[in-house]
């Protein structure tokens, strides 16, 4: 009977608070629907590992070694980006291409979380992984912090999915502070414009990949299977690839990627007041993101003929399609017949090409 | 990492947020440019 009990001797309070934490990731998933395929499996996974003596702990490091953290590189997240290219479509993006510029600027907070962590004591190649953290883009993140070889890849996946699924509450916050109320009821066309060809839609994943590795060639693996994926869905012919691809190749790697960052959520590496300030940081990326865009679309207001509501920059973080659902649903608050979630869905699916070209440019920096 | 407030660290990495910004505007313009220049193609007419 006491070699039955003997493991709970070794049972630390450090393990005990790593169950709630991976209790509240899964309440977060079922009961607020945030994330729910990435955040239970982590929950779960933060419980799994953190058993006492816990038999999970070698197969969980030996499938993050296969997945993530092997010689030929993060294979596992650069797959998954195949499912994302073919679950986006770039159609409101190839209309209006000029909303790119948002999903550009939105990038900023990355860039200045990492100064930001340079600033309180990170190292470059940390500072750098958890300024992706701004991103708003698990798989980029993922990818970036491991080729980076950042040891605090557990708290960066915990924060940079948690405010994705948080947006909806830290978004408007910024956005009221940043804009006006004339300006948040600027209505903008929603006619149609003139729709992208076939052509335009098989060329455009191709040629982005071609510009993306020329000056970036750092970068070329994450956007070109991103762009492979979104190629497989507009080319007509491979439909139940894309179909594959989108479904089950997607659900197939996420399940497998949540359970696996577990292996990097162990008590003795996570709770630490490195992991406090990480997760402050990446409230910062968010901010300075949403802040960046938003005031793009200032400053081009004061150029441009035809005005464009603020708030649009804001979607330029990669959060999809959260962001856009936010800016339109502030947009209906400030006045019922405006409707932005056209502009606001091109101004996201461009920050995800922005957030990837913005991590492949990290990489070619740091590494 | 020992938290301790560096400026000199922070000043030192501003380039790289310059640098950063820059490349992906100018990635971003470019591929604004080729997809304006592809919606500008006269369309095939369908038989």
């Amino acid at each position: 009977m006491l070699d039955l009990l003997s493991n709970f001797a070794t049972l630390e309070f450090k393990q005990v608070a790593m169950w709630i934490i991976g209790a509240l990731l899964i309440y977060l998933a079922i009961k607020k629907e945030m994330e729910p395929s990435l955040l239970l499996p982590m929950g779960f996974g933060a419980i799994l590992i953190n058993l006492p003596n816990s038999g999970a702990q070698h197969i969980i490091d030996v499938m993050f070694r296969v997945g993530i953290d092997n010689e030929f590189g993060e294979i596992m997240p650069l797959v998954l980006f195949i499912g994302i290219g073919a679950m986006i479509d770039f159609t409101p993006l190839l209309t209006n291409p000029k909303l790119m510029l948002f999903g550009a600027a939105a990038q900023f907070g990355i860039f200045f979380t990492l100064c930001l962590a340079r600033l309180v004591g990170f190292d470059l190649n940390d500072a750098a992984s958890i300024g992706i953290i701004g991103a708003a883009d698990g798989p980029t993140a993922i990818a970036v912090s491991m080729e980076l070889d950042s040891k605090y890849i557990g708290a960066i996946m915990v924060a940079a999915y948690s405010y994705m699924a948080l947006v909806p509450l830290v978004q408007p916050p910024i956005i009221k502070l940043c804009t006006t109320k004339k300006e948040r009821l600027i209505r903008m066309d929603n006619t149609q414009g003139k729709q992208p060809s076939k052509m335009t839609k098989i060329l455009f994943p191709i040629v982005v990949t071609i510009i993306v590795g020329l000056v970036a060639p750092d970068a070329v693996a994450l956007i070109g299977f991103l762009m492979f994926g979104n190629l497989i869905r507009e080319c007509g012919v491979l439909n139940s690839l894309s179909e594959t691809a989108q479904k089950v190749l997607a659900n197939l790697i996420t399940i497998f990627l949540g359970i696996t960052i577990a292996a990097r959520m162990r008590a003795d590496e996570f709770l630490t007041p490195d992991t406090l300030l990480i997760i402050g940081l990446g409230l910062f990326a968010f901010i300075f993101d949403t802040f960046a865009g938003v005031m793009l679309a200032k400053l081009m207001n004061l150029v441009s003929k035809k005005k464009i509501n603020p708030m649009i920059g804001a979607a330029g973080i990669s959060a999809f399609p959260m962001s856009a659902r936010v800016v339109h649903k502030m947009g209906l608050e400030e006045d019922n017949q405006n409707f932005l979630l056209m502009h606001s869905i091109g101004v996201n699916v461009s920050g995800q090409i922005a957030s990837v070209i913005a991590g492949g440019l990290i990489l070619s920096f740091f590494r | 990492m020992n938290f301790a407030i560096d400026f000199e660290a922070f000043l030192s990495s501003l380039p790289f947020m310059g640098k950063g910004m820059l490349g992906i505007f100018l990635v971003t313009s470019v591929i604004v440019l080729f997809v304006n220049a592809l919606n500008n193609l006269p369309e095939k007419k369908e038989k």
